[in-house]
């Protein structure tokens, strides 16, 4: 009879570990229900086709989000292609060159203090290091802000899978007389390519979305500017410049923005899983 | 100690051959021969030495810190261990299957021509002549010749486990070391790569370290018994197995111990 308490003792056990656990879950999901139905309720409306066609309106006056869109996009776009080979490159240094020597736990320490800096922090430096240089802000900063916001993430991203490779697959390239350079760029990158294009995409959803780094690097910019040298807006800008704003106009503009980055960023998290997913079937 | 046995055709000879793993000393003074286009086993329970031996013939340790072997392997009168011998070049002739399939992510056709770019010049025509000598050597042309395009990583295991093999052959390598090939594929396939082992030692030098007694019995035409590092007993399998002349060897083979 004892084992038959044990038995029901844990049965009490895991039904309240169930539910614990259950309603931590709807905990969480209320809030994010609840913020995106605000989210889709308020910016929905002001989604209209001008918002893709006119530029940022003074107050009280009509217009749209294309300068800041076209200036987000140009300067995630340009972080991205400038962080990533960086972060890839590095990342397979850690993992493939790593074992011997203090260089790689050296960096490999920094890279975590980086991935957990402040963004603001990071604008701070770029103000600092570029745009005090040069005297004026511009899109180039706010690129190379965001550039170092991807890197830490691309290298930790790219270390971790090229780890899940098995050391066999390593060991069998090596059999074959394959000098390191070719089993790294033939084999073991390859085989973990689909880990690695998944966090570059993570790291473009968290750069789309970022407003402190920015802040001191691109500014802002009212007008339509395809000049790197410029100031440049951004969606992240605007928003925050416009919400805290007392104008409903630009509020619900603010709103149409913040609804925009968050359809692309949830477009790049299902795409980055979507890839993740056919990859790991495959193997 | 064992090495009264006479092999007259030896491709491979071992030499007082110590290996460390840091301060452990997992290999303890080997010497044995090994035979040209023979099929030589290593066996021994777990942790004896077989795999660490097989691992040192093509210096696969040099891929970890902290491991070191000395001594003497001569491969075609030349010191594998000697670091002046070039390692891609010395891997390039003794080829090397693993326990778990290993196909590259990539191409069928890809994982067999891999390693043959890697020191020829074929033209695409020859590669193509190639990868099929390899593929029928290896028992898998006529499963495989529809879908050369196709991942490797795509097929069964026993399939994955012969297109390794055939990967290995591809590079004509003079020594081929398999270590426990079998032990994670199921009968069928374990008996379609025991009637492979048969048929590659016509070409090559064959090498194989196994858990599974029997098979060494089936394959092989000499044994090697291992244990904590030493070796115990090599002779003619035959010999190993009907008349041992140890009683430790008894013991393993007849299951007293092991």
């Amino acid at each position: 009879m004892t084992n038959n308490s044990l038995y029901t003792r844990r049965r009490i056990i895991n039904g309240a570990g169930l539910t614990v656990s259950v309603l931590a879950m709807g905990f969480g999901l209320f809030w994010l229900c609840w913020i995106l139905w605000t989210l889709v309720a308020n910016g929905l409306p002001a989604l209209t086709a001008a918002v893709f066609t006119q530029m940022t309106p003074p107050p009280g006056s009509s217009g749209g989000l294309l300068n800041a869109i076209a200036g987000s996009l140009m300067m995630t776009v340009l972080g991205t292609i400038i962080g990533t080979p960086i972060g890839i490159l590095a990342g397979t240094y850690l993992a493939e060159f790593g074992q011997r020597g203090w260089m790689a736990p050296v960096t490999r320490f920094i890279n975590d203090i980086l991935l957990s800096a402040p963004s603001i922090v990071i604008g701070l430096f770029v103000y600092e290091v570029y745009v005090v240089q040069i005297k004026h802000f511009s899109g180039w900063a706010g690129a190379l802000a965001l550039a170092i916001l991807v890197i830490p993430i691309v290298i930790r991203t790219t270390e971790n899978m090229l780890r899940l490779v098995p050391s066999t697959l390593r060991e069998a390239a090596a059999a074959l007389g394959a000098p390191q350079w070719k089993i790294i760029n033939f084999v073991t990158l390859r085989a973990a390519r689909a880990g690695i294009i998944t966090g570059v995409m993570l790291a473009i959803a968290r750069i789309s979305g970022e407003t402190a780094p920015l802040l001191f690097t691109a500014l802002n910019n009212q007008f339509w500017s395809s000049n790197m040298n410029q100031p440049m807006a951004s969606l992240p800008g605007v928003i925050f410049q416009f919400a805290m704003s007392p104008y409903e106009d630009w509020k619900s503009l603010a709103w149409a923005g913040a609804l925009l980055i968050t359809l692309s960023v949830l477009t790049l998290n299902i795409l980055a899983r979507v890839l993740f997913r056919q990859s790991s079937t495959t193997h | 100690m064992s090495t009264e046995t006479i092999i007259t055709n030896p491709k491979v000879i071992v030499k007082d051959l110590n290996f460390h793993y840091g301060n452990y000393r997992a290999l303890k003074d080997i010497n044995l021969n090994i035979a040209e286009k023979m099929v030589t086993a290593f066996i021994g329970p777990s942790g004896c030495g077989k795999s660490t031996l097989l691992r040192t013939f093509n210096r696969m340790y040099e891929l970890y810190p902290k491991q070191k072997a000395t001594g003497e392997i001569i491969l075609d009168g030349a010191n594998v261990l000697d670091a002046k011998q070039d390692l891609n070049m010395l891997r390039a002739k003794i080829g090397m299957v693993f326990q778990k399939p290993t196909p590259f992510p990539m191409s069928i056709y890809d994982n067999i021509a891999f390693g043959v770019k890697l020191y020829e010049n074929l033209s695409k025509h020859d590669m193509e002549a190639r990868v099929e000598w390899a593929l029928r050597k290896a028992a898998l042309w006529t499963e495989v010749k529809d879908k050369l395009k196709q991942s490797g990583t795509g097929l069964s295991g026993g399939q994955q486990q012969r297109l390794c093999i055939a990967r290995a052959i591809a590079v004509k390598p003079q020594v081929l070391l398999l270590d426990e090939p079998t032990s994670a594929l199921d009968p069928i396939s374990t008996a379609h790569i025991e009637k492979l082992i048969d048929e590659l030692k016509e070409d090559f030098t064959i090498v194989i370290v196994t858990h599974n007694m029997q098979q060494a019995a089936r394959v092989s035409d000499y044994t090697a018994y291992m244990y904590l590092g030493d070796l115990i007993e090599f002779g003619e399998t035959s010999t190993v197995f009907t008349n041992p002349k140890r009683k430790e060897t008894e013991d393993y083979i007849t299951g007293r111990f092991g």
